[in-house]
């Protein structure tokens, strides 16, 4: 009884409706005014979200690549520099910025609306617990893939328009990574639909109720895991991949002619990215904010209920995203060419054949 | 079934207010760091930065043909894997008809595949 009890007080839906009951009822707003300050609420929300996120994880990322270097990173402001990267972006907030130019002036503004508005849609739709979700498409998951590929325009349009030959090859290469590595990112979200039998993101966390569906779908499940974390690195721009922003080569890559908070708007977007992907892998494979079930062990699962539901969400987000940054501290760079031929000659195929795998594993009942 | 976004609000509105909210976002961190930051004018500072020397030539210049081809190459393999989604959720539905219908579908993806390597498309040169 206690049980349940504590999983209703965590639903946020009660906040929500709470909200809504003050607005409509106590205070007798007609419902599109209750509507409007909702949306409001809801965008400010996301905002500080959103900015406070990208902020912690310029530090985080900087903290571990520090543990990896044998260093212990930023440590003057605040404890631990916990307020590093807000003394970073106040100081990222006055440098000037610097008309150029050749730009295509039109272009070279709108990149950045582009980066941002495509990382801020897909960060809405991620499930954050239980009732506490912004969008809930029925075709959720499709949503979140078909939105974030939005990312990859924004790159192309500010290599293009900065009318520099660096940041047009560092542009290209990274629209050549980003739609290749989107093709491994769609076969194994597809592989995961075909498990969940919903792309409803509601469905696909219910769904993962009792076992998570990285132990749910056996073989492919975790093949699919892999190719996935692969993928993500690559969507992202992140080290081994992040040959599009090479400084050896091209010294800033897509975005060597921002300056100011307009370079900004990319580094925001690239670390939020990087929480998207980690977000999308905890939610198709370790059941988005379920707690940790293990089948049989009812006393241990009753415990894991205990904990609320969001914190389950943004630690397994924080652990995927620590292995996505260790690859980076981790690994050389790699070469173009060797690039498209991972996504290309053993990603797709080994995908594909996975798809067939997973399909057989559910039509035929087997069990691997 | 259908599922409503937070506040029980339609969730293409939820998409919209996320989508103003980033626009929001870009907007007023431009207009403040307009406000606060230093200007000065230098006909230097408007040059493209390419190694601190002069640039040479066009900058919006041709380039590889090869980042095209994968281009195309992605097109046609997302445009069918597009396709794969309503199959997967109605997959259990559907059951062997549909398994046949998609068995067909899948076996030209992997022949186009097959034949993009088999021709060297998918060699960077």
């Amino acid at each position: 009884m206690i049980l349940t009890d504590i999983t209703e007080t965590l639903n946020f839906a009660n906040v929500t409706s709470a909200i809504d009951n003050l607005l409509e009822q106590t205070w007798g707003l007609p419902s599109w005014a209750a509507t409007t300050i909702e949306c409001v609420l809801v965008g400010v929300g996301l905002l500080l979200v959103y900015a406070l996120l990208a902020l912690f994880y310029i530090l985080y990322e900087r903290k571990i690549c520090a543990y990896i270097q044998c260093r212990v990173g930023p440590v003057r402001v605040g404890p631990w520099g916990l307020l590093q990267s807000f003394a970073d972006m106040f100081k990222i907030l006055i440098k000037e910025l610097i008309d150029l130019k050749n730009v295509d002036k039109f272009l070279f503004a709108l990149a950045p609306y582009l980066v941002i508005i495509a990382s801020m849609m897909a960060f809405a739709v991620l499930p954050w617990g239980r009732g506490l979700q912004i969008i809930d498409f029925n075709i959720g998951i499709f949503f979140l893939v078909a939105v974030s590929s939005i990312g990859v325009l924004g790159i192309l349009l500010a290599g293009w328009s900065s009318a520099n030959k660096f940041t047009l090859i560092g542009a290209m290469r990274s629209g050549a990574q980003m739609v290749s590595y989107e093709l491994s990112i769609g076969l194994s979200v597809l592989t995961m639909v075909c498990l969940s039998g919903t792309m409803s993101i509601t469905g696909i966390v219910e769904g993962q109720n009792r076992l998570w569906y990285l132990f749910q779908g056996h073989i492919p499940a975790i093949i699919a895991f892999v190719i996935y974390l692969i993928a993500a690195t690559a969507e992202t721009n992140r080290g081994p991949f992040d040959l599009p922003e090479a400084e050896s080569e091209l010294t800033a890559g897509y975005h060597t002619e921002y300056s100011g908070i307009h370079f900004g708007f990319f580094y925001l977007a690239e670390y939020l990215n990087l929480f998207v992907v980690s977000g999308v892998a905890s939610l198709l494979f370790l059941g988005g904010w379920q707690p940790l079930h293990i089948p049989g062990w009812e006393g241990f699962n009753d415990v894991m209920n205990h904990v609320p539901s969001i914190v389950w969400f943004l630690i397994k987000c924080f652990v995927i995203s620590y292995i996505i940054i260790w690859f980076k501290w981790t690994f050389p760079r790699l070469r173009i060419d060797s690039l498209l031929k991972l996504e290309w000659k053993y990603l797709l195929p080994i995908n594909l054949f996975n798809l067939v795998l997973m399909a057989m594993i559910i039509f035929c009942g087997w069990t691997l | 079934m259908t599922s409503l976004g937070i506040f029980g609000a339609e969730n293409g509105v939820m998409a919209l207010v996320a989508l103003l909210t980033g626009a929001g976002l870009v907007f007023l961190a431009l207009w403040i760091a307009g406000l606060i930051s230093p200007k000065s004018y230098n006909r230097q500072k408007g040059e493209p930065y390419e190694c601190g020397i002069p640039t040479r030539g066009e900058s919006m210049s041709q380039f590889k043909v090869g980042y095209y081809l994968f281009a195309i190459l992605f097109l046609m393999f997302d445009v069918e894997t597009v396709f794969l989604y309503p199959w997967a959720v109605k997959m259990r539905a559907w059951g062997a008809d549909g398994l046949l219908a998609i068995a067909i579908f899948f076996a030209i993806i992997v022949l186009g595949l097959v034949y993009a390597w088999r021709k060297g498309a998918l060699e960077w040169k």
